[in-house]
Protein backbone atom coordinates (compact mmCIF):
# COMPACT_ATOMS: atom_id res chain seq x y z
CA UNK A 1 0.00 0.00 0.00
CA UNK A 2 1.43 3.36 -0.93
CA UNK A 3 1.18 6.50 1.11
CA UNK A 4 -1.39 8.00 -1.23
CA UNK A 5 -3.66 4.97 -0.75
CA UNK A 6 -3.51 5.46 2.98
CA UNK A 7 -4.66 9.04 2.79
CA UNK A 8 -8.04 8.12 1.40
CA UNK A 9 -8.82 5.72 4.23
CA UNK A 10 -11.43 6.64 6.77
CA UNK A 11 -10.65 5.90 10.42
CA UNK A 12 -13.05 2.96 10.33
CA UNK A 13 -11.13 1.22 7.56
CA UNK A 14 -9.29 -2.00 8.36
CA UNK A 15 -6.24 -1.33 10.51
CA UNK A 16 -2.72 -1.38 9.22
CA UNK A 17 -1.95 -4.79 10.66
CA UNK A 18 1.76 -4.53 10.12
CA UNK A 19 2.11 -1.55 12.45
CA UNK A 20 3.88 -2.25 15.72
CA UNK A 21 3.43 -0.09 18.74
CA UNK A 22 5.55 -0.18 21.82
CA UNK A 23 3.15 0.19 24.74
CA UNK A 24 5.96 0.81 27.20
CA UNK A 25 7.15 3.70 25.06
CA UNK A 26 3.59 5.05 24.83
CA UNK A 27 3.37 4.86 28.59
CA UNK A 28 6.65 6.68 29.06
CA UNK A 29 5.69 9.28 26.44
CA UNK A 30 2.44 10.11 28.14
CA UNK A 31 4.28 10.66 31.43
CA UNK A 32 1.55 8.98 33.45
CA UNK A 33 4.00 6.59 35.05
CA UNK A 34 5.19 9.46 37.15
CA UNK A 35 1.65 10.41 38.23
CA UNK A 36 0.79 6.82 39.09
CA UNK A 37 3.96 6.44 41.05
CA UNK A 38 3.27 9.59 43.04
CA UNK A 39 -0.24 8.32 43.71
CA UNK A 40 1.24 5.09 45.02
CA UNK A 41 3.81 6.89 47.14
CA UNK A 42 1.90 9.90 48.49
CA UNK A 43 -1.30 8.20 49.53
CA UNK A 44 -1.38 5.79 52.42
CA UNK A 45 -3.35 2.57 51.94
CA UNK A 46 -6.13 2.73 49.32
CA UNK A 47 -4.80 -0.39 47.54
CA UNK A 48 -8.07 -1.15 45.69
CA UNK A 49 -8.41 2.48 44.59
CA UNK A 50 -4.87 2.60 43.28
CA UNK A 51 -5.49 -0.61 41.37
CA UNK A 52 -8.66 0.83 39.80
CA UNK A 53 -6.85 4.02 38.82
CA UNK A 54 -4.13 1.93 37.17
CA UNK A 55 -6.74 -0.10 35.34
CA UNK A 56 -8.46 3.00 34.06
CA UNK A 57 -5.15 4.56 33.02
CA UNK A 58 -4.16 1.36 31.19
CA UNK A 59 -7.52 1.16 29.48
CA UNK A 60 -7.25 4.74 28.27
CA UNK A 61 -3.69 4.26 27.10
CA UNK A 62 -4.64 1.17 25.11
CA UNK A 63 -7.69 2.94 23.80
CA UNK A 64 -5.55 5.78 22.54
CA UNK A 65 -3.36 3.35 20.63
CA UNK A 66 -6.40 1.53 19.27
CA UNK A 67 -7.75 4.81 18.01
CA UNK A 68 -4.53 5.50 16.21
CA UNK A 69 -4.74 2.09 14.52
CA UNK A 70 -8.34 2.65 13.55
CA UNK A 71 -9.65 -0.13 15.81
CA UNK A 72 -11.81 2.26 17.84
CA UNK A 73 -13.45 5.41 16.65
CA UNK A 74 -15.70 6.56 19.44
CA UNK A 75 -14.15 8.56 22.26
CA UNK A 76 -14.31 6.48 25.44
CA UNK A 77 -16.72 7.47 28.16
CA UNK A 78 -14.74 8.92 31.01
CA UNK A 79 -17.33 9.95 33.57
CA UNK A 80 -16.75 8.30 36.93
CA UNK A 81 -18.26 7.81 40.32
CA UNK A 82 -16.10 7.81 43.45
CA UNK A 83 -17.95 6.30 46.37
CA UNK A 84 -16.88 6.06 49.98
CA UNK A 85 -17.23 7.72 53.34
CA UNK A 86 -16.03 11.29 53.92
CA UNK A 87 -12.30 11.81 54.16
CA UNK A 88 -11.36 8.64 52.33
CA UNK A 89 -9.40 10.55 49.71
CA UNK A 90 -11.92 10.99 46.92
CA UNK A 91 -11.07 14.61 46.22
CA UNK A 92 -7.37 13.89 46.48
CA UNK A 93 -7.59 11.04 43.98
CA UNK A 94 -9.78 13.14 41.65
CA UNK A 95 -6.94 15.66 41.41
CA UNK A 96 -4.54 12.90 40.36
CA UNK A 97 -7.07 11.47 37.96
CA UNK A 98 -7.37 14.86 36.27
CA UNK A 99 -3.62 14.88 35.83
CA UNK A 100 -3.67 11.42 34.27
CA UNK A 101 -6.48 12.36 31.91
CA UNK A 102 -4.62 15.46 30.86
CA UNK A 103 -1.40 13.61 30.18
CA UNK A 104 -3.24 11.05 28.11
CA UNK A 105 -4.82 13.86 26.12
CA UNK A 106 -8.38 13.29 27.30
CA UNK A 107 -8.52 16.63 29.12
CA UNK A 108 -7.06 19.77 27.62
CA UNK A 109 -6.34 21.71 30.82
CA UNK A 110 -6.79 19.23 33.65
CA UNK A 111 -8.22 21.68 36.18
CA UNK A 112 -10.62 20.31 38.80
CA UNK A 113 -13.70 22.31 39.71
CA UNK A 114 -15.22 20.95 42.92
CA UNK A 115 -18.87 21.76 43.58
CA UNK A 116 -21.89 20.65 45.60
CA UNK A 117 -25.61 20.99 45.02
CA UNK A 118 -25.59 24.63 46.12
CA UNK A 119 -23.24 25.60 43.33
CA UNK A 120 -25.48 24.08 40.67
CA UNK A 121 -29.05 24.51 41.84
CA UNK A 122 -30.75 27.89 42.11
CA UNK A 123 -33.30 29.34 44.49
CA UNK A 124 -36.06 30.29 42.10
CA UNK A 125 -37.39 29.57 38.63
CA UNK A 126 -34.86 30.45 35.98
CA UNK A 127 -31.95 30.54 38.40
CA UNK A 128 -30.72 26.97 37.99
CA UNK A 129 -29.86 26.80 34.31
CA UNK A 130 -27.49 29.79 34.27
CA UNK A 131 -25.90 28.63 37.53
CA UNK A 132 -25.28 25.12 36.27
CA UNK A 133 -24.04 26.35 32.91
CA UNK A 134 -21.68 28.77 34.56
CA UNK A 135 -20.11 25.95 36.54
CA UNK A 136 -19.96 23.70 33.49
CA UNK A 137 -18.18 26.38 31.51
CA UNK A 138 -15.59 26.79 34.23
CA UNK A 139 -15.01 23.05 34.32
CA UNK A 140 -14.65 22.63 30.55
CA UNK A 141 -11.27 21.35 29.56
CA UNK A 142 -11.01 19.64 32.93
CA UNK A 143 -12.88 17.69 35.57
CA UNK A 144 -16.11 18.62 37.31
CA UNK A 145 -16.12 17.01 40.75
CA UNK A 146 -19.62 16.93 42.25
CA UNK A 147 -19.47 16.10 45.95
CA UNK A 148 -22.55 14.37 47.35
CA UNK A 149 -24.05 14.35 43.89
CA UNK A 150 -27.22 12.54 45.02
CA UNK A 151 -28.47 15.72 46.71
CA UNK A 152 -29.22 16.98 43.22
CA UNK A 153 -32.16 14.62 43.20
CA UNK A 154 -34.93 15.19 45.75
CA UNK A 155 -37.79 12.88 44.84
CA UNK A 156 -39.88 14.06 47.80
CA UNK A 157 -40.22 17.48 46.18
CA UNK A 158 -41.41 17.26 42.61
CA UNK A 159 -40.79 20.95 42.02
CA UNK A 160 -37.18 20.69 43.11
CA UNK A 161 -34.84 22.54 40.78
CA UNK A 162 -32.21 19.82 41.13
CA UNK A 163 -33.84 17.88 38.32
CA UNK A 164 -33.15 20.77 35.97
CA UNK A 165 -29.46 20.72 36.91
CA UNK A 166 -29.35 16.95 36.32
CA UNK A 167 -30.84 17.35 32.86
CA UNK A 168 -28.33 20.00 31.83
CA UNK A 169 -25.52 17.87 33.22
CA UNK A 170 -26.71 14.81 31.30
CA UNK A 171 -26.81 16.74 28.08
CA UNK A 172 -23.27 18.01 28.45
CA UNK A 173 -22.00 14.63 29.66
CA UNK A 174 -23.34 13.10 26.47
CA UNK A 175 -22.68 15.77 23.86
CA UNK A 176 -19.49 17.34 25.07
CA UNK A 177 -17.49 14.34 26.16
CA UNK A 178 -14.35 15.87 24.70
CA UNK A 179 -14.77 18.98 26.79
CA UNK A 180 -15.60 17.72 30.24
CA UNK A 181 -15.20 14.75 32.55
CA UNK A 182 -17.65 14.50 35.43
CA UNK A 183 -16.80 12.72 38.67
CA UNK A 184 -19.69 12.10 41.06
CA UNK A 185 -18.65 11.54 44.65
CA UNK A 186 -20.42 10.51 47.83
CA UNK A 187 -21.60 7.69 50.04
CA UNK A 188 -21.92 4.37 48.21
CA UNK A 189 -25.48 3.49 49.26
CA UNK A 190 -26.94 6.90 48.48
CA UNK A 191 -25.14 6.98 45.16
CA UNK A 192 -26.61 3.58 44.33
CA UNK A 193 -30.11 4.86 45.07
CA UNK A 194 -29.41 8.00 43.04
CA UNK A 195 -28.40 5.87 40.06
CA UNK A 196 -31.49 3.70 40.45
CA UNK A 197 -33.77 6.70 40.14
CA UNK A 198 -31.64 8.34 37.44
CA UNK A 199 -30.88 5.63 34.89
CA UNK A 200 -29.71 8.28 32.43
CA UNK A 201 -26.95 9.23 34.84
CA UNK A 202 -26.09 5.62 35.58
CA UNK A 203 -25.66 4.77 31.93
CA UNK A 204 -23.29 7.66 31.36
CA UNK A 205 -20.96 6.85 34.21
CA UNK A 206 -18.47 4.30 32.97
CA UNK A 207 -16.06 3.86 35.85
CA UNK A 208 -16.90 3.20 39.46
CA UNK A 209 -14.27 3.46 42.13
CA UNK A 210 -14.96 2.41 45.69
CA UNK A 211 -13.01 4.03 48.52
CA UNK A 212 -12.70 1.84 51.63
CA UNK A 213 -12.43 3.28 55.13
CA UNK A 214 -8.91 3.52 56.49
CA UNK A 215 -7.68 1.09 59.12
CA UNK A 216 -6.51 2.64 62.38
CA UNK A 217 -2.88 1.97 61.54
CA UNK A 218 -3.31 3.72 58.19
CA UNK A 219 -4.83 6.75 59.87
CA UNK A 220 -1.82 6.81 62.20
CA UNK A 221 0.50 6.85 59.24
CA UNK A 222 -1.56 9.52 57.49
CA UNK A 223 -1.25 11.64 60.64
CA UNK A 224 2.52 11.25 60.67
CA UNK A 225 2.74 12.28 57.02
CA UNK A 226 0.52 15.28 57.51
CA UNK A 227 2.62 16.41 60.44
CA UNK A 228 5.83 15.87 58.51
CA UNK A 229 4.41 18.02 55.72
CA UNK A 230 3.88 20.87 58.13
CA UNK A 231 7.26 20.27 59.85
CA UNK A 232 5.77 18.85 63.01
CA UNK A 233 6.11 15.46 64.67
CA UNK A 234 4.82 13.48 67.64
CA UNK A 235 7.15 12.54 70.44
CA UNK A 236 6.98 8.78 71.11
CA UNK A 237 4.44 9.06 73.94
CA UNK A 238 2.24 11.35 71.89
CA UNK A 239 2.36 8.91 68.99
CA UNK A 240 1.05 6.13 71.24
CA UNK A 241 -1.64 8.40 72.65
CA UNK A 242 -2.69 9.30 69.15
CA UNK A 243 -3.32 5.65 68.34
CA UNK A 244 -5.71 5.58 71.29
CA UNK A 245 -7.24 8.78 70.04
CA UNK A 246 -7.93 7.23 66.63
CA UNK A 247 -9.66 4.23 68.19
CA UNK A 248 -11.87 6.49 70.32
CA UNK A 249 -12.60 8.96 67.56
CA UNK A 250 -13.73 6.30 65.12
CA UNK A 251 -16.72 5.43 67.31
CA UNK A 252 -17.88 9.00 67.67
CA UNK A 253 -20.37 10.76 65.42
CA UNK A 254 -19.24 12.53 62.24
CA UNK A 255 -16.13 10.45 61.96
CA UNK A 256 -14.59 11.38 58.62
CA UNK A 257 -11.46 9.27 58.20
CA UNK A 258 -8.43 11.30 57.10
CA UNK A 259 -10.32 14.56 57.40
CA UNK A 260 -11.00 13.96 61.09
CA UNK A 261 -7.33 13.25 61.50
CA UNK A 262 -6.39 16.50 59.87
CA UNK A 263 -8.83 18.43 62.06
CA UNK A 264 -7.58 16.70 65.18
CA UNK A 265 -4.01 17.58 64.29
CA UNK A 266 -5.00 21.19 63.74
CA UNK A 267 -6.47 21.32 67.23
CA UNK A 268 -3.41 19.63 68.70
CA UNK A 269 -1.15 22.17 67.08
CA UNK A 270 -3.29 24.86 68.60
CA UNK A 271 -2.94 23.30 72.06
CA UNK A 272 0.79 22.96 71.61
CA UNK A 273 1.05 26.63 70.68
CA UNK A 274 -0.91 27.65 73.75
CA UNK A 275 1.14 25.35 75.99
CA UNK A 276 4.42 26.81 74.72
CA UNK A 277 3.09 30.31 74.99
CA UNK A 278 1.85 29.91 78.54
CA UNK A 279 4.95 28.12 79.78
CA UNK A 280 6.91 31.30 79.08
CA UNK A 281 10.09 29.32 78.52
CA UNK A 282 12.42 29.90 75.61
CA UNK A 283 11.82 27.67 72.63
CA UNK A 284 13.94 26.16 69.90
CA UNK A 285 13.08 24.61 66.56
CA UNK A 286 12.78 21.21 68.18
CA UNK A 287 10.24 22.28 70.83
CA UNK A 288 8.32 24.24 68.22
CA UNK A 289 7.84 21.19 66.05
CA UNK A 290 7.09 18.56 68.68
CA UNK A 291 3.59 17.61 69.79
CA UNK A 292 3.65 16.11 73.25
CA UNK A 293 1.41 13.54 74.88
CA UNK A 294 -0.40 16.29 76.79
CA UNK A 295 -1.37 18.00 73.52
CA UNK A 296 -2.98 14.78 72.36
CA UNK A 297 -4.58 13.74 75.62
CA UNK A 298 -6.23 17.11 76.20
CA UNK A 299 -8.70 16.09 73.53
CA UNK A 300 -12.26 15.61 74.69
CA UNK A 301 -12.26 12.12 73.23
CA UNK A 302 -10.34 10.99 76.28
CA UNK A 303 -12.57 12.62 78.90
CA UNK A 304 -16.06 12.18 77.58
CA UNK A 305 -18.21 9.08 77.80
CA UNK A 306 -18.19 6.84 74.75
CA UNK A 307 -20.74 7.12 72.00
CA UNK A 308 -22.76 4.22 73.36
CA UNK A 309 -23.10 5.82 76.78
CA UNK A 310 -24.31 9.16 75.52
CA UNK A 311 -26.61 7.95 72.80
CA UNK A 312 -29.76 9.54 74.24
CA UNK A 313 -28.19 12.89 74.95
CA UNK A 314 -28.97 15.66 72.48
CA UNK A 315 -26.26 15.57 69.95
CA UNK A 316 -24.33 18.73 69.66
CA UNK A 317 -20.63 18.76 69.79
CA UNK A 318 -18.94 21.74 68.29
CA UNK A 319 -15.56 20.12 68.33
CA UNK A 320 -16.81 17.24 66.25
CA UNK A 321 -19.01 19.25 63.96
CA UNK A 322 -16.56 21.96 63.24
CA UNK A 323 -14.80 21.11 60.08
CA UNK A 324 -12.49 23.86 58.88
CA UNK A 325 -11.69 21.81 55.83
CA UNK A 326 -15.16 21.66 54.40
CA UNK A 327 -14.93 25.26 53.34
CA UNK A 328 -11.51 24.87 51.86
CA UNK A 329 -12.74 21.96 49.75
CA UNK A 330 -15.01 24.15 47.71
CA UNK A 331 -12.37 25.65 45.52
CA UNK A 332 -11.07 25.14 42.05
CA UNK A 333 -7.80 23.35 42.06
CA UNK B 1 -20.16 45.64 1.61
CA UNK B 2 -18.20 43.67 4.11
CA UNK B 3 -17.95 45.37 7.47
CA UNK B 4 -14.48 45.59 8.95
CA UNK B 5 -14.41 46.04 12.68
CA UNK B 6 -12.07 44.75 15.33
CA UNK B 7 -9.16 42.37 14.92
CA UNK B 8 -8.77 40.11 11.91
CA UNK B 9 -11.55 41.84 9.98
CA UNK B 10 -9.43 42.18 6.86
CA UNK B 11 -8.72 38.46 6.88
CA UNK B 12 -11.13 35.85 5.63
CA UNK B 13 -13.64 34.94 8.36
CA UNK B 14 -12.13 32.74 11.06
CA UNK B 15 -13.46 29.21 11.30
CA UNK B 16 -14.45 27.75 14.65
CA UNK B 17 -11.09 26.12 15.29
CA UNK B 18 -9.39 29.45 14.73
CA UNK B 19 -11.93 31.27 16.89
CA UNK B 20 -11.40 28.75 19.70
CA UNK B 21 -7.64 29.21 19.38
CA UNK B 22 -7.98 33.00 19.69
CA UNK B 23 -10.26 32.61 22.72
CA UNK B 24 -7.74 30.19 24.19
CA UNK B 25 -5.13 32.92 23.84
CA UNK B 26 -7.40 35.44 25.63
CA UNK B 27 -8.06 33.02 28.49
CA UNK B 28 -4.35 32.38 28.91
CA UNK B 29 -3.93 36.15 29.37
CA UNK B 30 -6.62 35.92 32.09
CA UNK B 31 -8.95 38.18 30.18
CA UNK B 32 -12.70 37.82 30.68
CA UNK B 33 -14.39 36.86 27.45
CA UNK B 34 -17.83 38.15 26.47
CA UNK B 35 -20.11 37.59 23.51
CA UNK B 36 -22.15 40.42 21.99
CA UNK B 37 -24.54 40.67 19.06
CA UNK B 38 -26.32 43.36 17.09
CA UNK B 39 -28.11 44.08 13.85
CA UNK B 40 -27.04 47.70 13.94
CA UNK B 41 -23.35 47.56 13.05
CA UNK B 42 -22.85 51.30 12.56
CA UNK B 43 -19.24 52.04 13.48
CA UNK B 44 -20.38 54.49 16.15
CA UNK B 45 -22.71 51.96 17.76
CA UNK B 46 -20.33 50.66 20.42
CA UNK B 47 -23.08 49.22 22.59
CA UNK B 48 -24.01 45.85 21.21
CA UNK B 49 -26.37 43.58 23.14
CA UNK B 50 -24.68 41.24 25.58
CA UNK B 51 -25.19 37.52 25.19
CA UNK B 52 -25.25 36.58 28.86
CA UNK B 53 -22.62 37.91 31.21
CA UNK B 54 -18.91 38.16 30.55
CA UNK B 55 -17.28 34.85 31.39
CA UNK B 56 -14.72 34.88 34.17
CA UNK B 57 -12.52 32.08 35.46
CA UNK B 58 -12.75 29.83 32.43
CA UNK B 59 -9.88 27.46 31.81
CA UNK B 60 -10.78 26.42 28.32
CA UNK B 61 -12.38 27.87 25.18
CA UNK B 62 -15.02 25.13 25.06
CA UNK B 63 -17.28 27.05 27.44
CA UNK B 64 -17.21 30.17 25.25
CA UNK B 65 -17.73 28.16 22.09
CA UNK B 66 -20.76 26.58 23.72
CA UNK B 67 -22.28 30.02 24.35
CA UNK B 68 -21.27 31.19 20.90
CA UNK B 69 -23.16 28.32 19.29
CA UNK B 70 -26.25 29.18 21.37
CA UNK B 71 -25.98 32.86 20.42
CA UNK B 72 -25.65 32.07 16.72
CA UNK B 73 -28.61 29.77 16.87
CA UNK B 74 -30.78 32.45 18.48
CA UNK B 75 -29.48 35.20 16.18
CA UNK B 76 -28.64 33.60 12.85
CA UNK B 77 -28.66 36.86 10.85
CA UNK B 78 -26.94 39.14 13.33
CA UNK B 79 -23.40 40.30 13.76
CA UNK B 80 -21.76 38.51 16.67
CA UNK B 81 -18.44 39.49 18.20
CA UNK B 82 -16.18 38.22 20.93
CA UNK B 83 -14.67 40.76 23.35
CA UNK B 84 -11.84 40.06 25.74
CA UNK B 85 -11.64 42.34 28.73
CA UNK B 86 -8.46 42.85 30.72
CA UNK B 87 -9.29 43.76 34.32
CA UNK B 88 -5.67 44.34 35.34
CA UNK B 89 -5.14 47.67 37.01
CA UNK B 90 -4.09 50.28 34.51
CA UNK B 91 -5.65 48.41 31.58
CA UNK B 92 -9.26 47.87 32.64
CA UNK B 93 -10.32 47.80 29.05
CA UNK B 94 -11.19 45.57 26.13
CA UNK B 95 -7.91 44.25 24.79
CA UNK B 96 -9.25 42.31 21.87
CA UNK B 97 -12.49 42.21 19.92
CA UNK B 98 -13.36 40.34 16.75
CA UNK B 99 -16.38 39.48 14.65
CA UNK B 100 -17.35 35.81 14.66
CA UNK B 101 -20.55 35.92 12.65
CA UNK B 102 -22.05 38.24 10.06
CA UNK B 103 -25.36 38.21 8.16
CA UNK B 104 -25.44 36.41 4.82
CA UNK B 105 -26.05 39.67 2.99
CA UNK B 106 -24.35 42.87 4.06
CA UNK B 107 -25.74 45.66 1.92
CA UNK B 108 -23.44 48.24 3.48
CA UNK B 109 -23.82 51.95 4.10
CA UNK B 110 -25.15 54.86 2.16
CA UNK B 111 -23.33 58.18 2.26
CA UNK B 112 -25.79 60.98 2.93
CA UNK B 113 -24.88 64.49 1.90
CA UNK B 114 -26.79 67.21 3.62
CA UNK B 115 -26.44 70.67 2.18
CA UNK B 116 -26.34 73.34 4.82
CA UNK B 117 -25.80 77.05 4.84
CA UNK B 118 -23.22 78.44 2.47
CA UNK B 119 -23.19 75.36 0.26
CA UNK B 120 -21.48 73.48 3.05
CA UNK B 121 -21.92 69.74 3.10
CA UNK B 122 -22.49 67.50 6.10
CA UNK B 123 -21.74 63.88 5.57
CA UNK B 124 -23.23 60.98 7.44
CA UNK B 125 -23.48 57.22 7.02
CA UNK B 126 -26.67 55.23 7.05
CA UNK B 127 -26.93 51.49 6.83
CA UNK B 128 -29.13 50.22 4.03
CA UNK B 129 -30.18 47.30 6.18
CA UNK B 130 -30.98 49.28 9.30
CA UNK B 131 -32.89 52.19 7.76
CA UNK B 132 -35.99 50.49 6.52
CA UNK B 133 -36.60 47.83 9.14
CA UNK B 134 -37.14 47.41 12.84
CA UNK B 135 -34.66 45.77 15.16
CA UNK B 136 -34.51 42.04 14.58
CA UNK B 137 -35.85 42.27 11.02
CA UNK B 138 -32.94 44.09 9.44
CA UNK B 139 -30.84 41.46 7.76
CA UNK B 140 -33.68 39.07 7.08
CA UNK B 141 -32.56 38.38 3.52
N1 LIG C 1 -4.38 8.04 51.74
C1 LIG C 1 -4.13 9.29 52.19
N2 LIG C 1 -2.89 9.64 52.52
C2 LIG C 1 -2.64 10.89 52.95
N3 LIG C 1 -3.57 11.84 53.13
C3 LIG C 1 -4.85 11.54 52.82
C4 LIG C 1 -5.19 10.26 52.32
N4 LIG C 1 -6.52 10.23 52.09
C5 LIG C 1 -6.99 11.46 52.42
N5 LIG C 1 -5.99 12.25 52.86
C6 LIG C 1 -6.15 13.64 53.32
O1 LIG C 1 -7.40 13.73 53.97
C7 LIG C 1 -8.07 14.92 53.66
C8 LIG C 1 -9.46 14.62 53.15
O2 LIG C 1 -9.40 13.89 51.96
P1 LIG C 1 -10.39 14.15 50.73
O3 LIG C 1 -9.73 13.67 49.50
O4 LIG C 1 -10.87 15.55 50.76
O5 LIG C 1 -11.58 13.17 51.12
P2 LIG C 1 -13.05 13.04 50.49
O6 LIG C 1 -13.08 13.78 49.21
O7 LIG C 1 -13.21 11.55 50.32
O8 LIG C 1 -13.99 13.56 51.53
C9 LIG C 1 -7.20 15.64 52.67
O9 LIG C 1 -6.53 16.64 53.36
C10 LIG C 1 -6.22 14.60 52.17
O10 LIG C 1 -4.99 15.18 51.91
Amino acid sequence: MSASDLQGLSPAAPPASDMHIDLAAEYADAGIGDVLERLERDLVGLAPVKRRVREIAALLLVDRVRQRLGLTTAAPSLHMSFTGNPGTGKTTVALRMAEILQRLGYCRRGQVVAVTRDDLVGQYIGHTAPKTKEVLKRAMGGVLFIDEAYYLYRPENEKDYGQEAIEILLQVMENQRDDLVVILAGYADRMERFFESNPGMKSRVAHHVDFPDYANAELGEIAERMLAQWNYRFDPAARLAFDEYIALRRDRPHFANARSIRNALDRMRMRQALRLFESGATVDADTLSTLSEADVRASRQFSEPSAAARRDEPEFDSELDFDPERGADRIDY
Amino acid sequence: MRINQGCFSFLPDLDDTQIAAQIGYCLRQHWAVAIEFTDDPHPRNTYWSMWGLPMFDLADAAGVMHELRACREANPEHYVRVNAFDSTKGWETVRMSFIVQRPTKEPGFRLIRQETSGRNLRYTLESYAVTAATEGARYAG
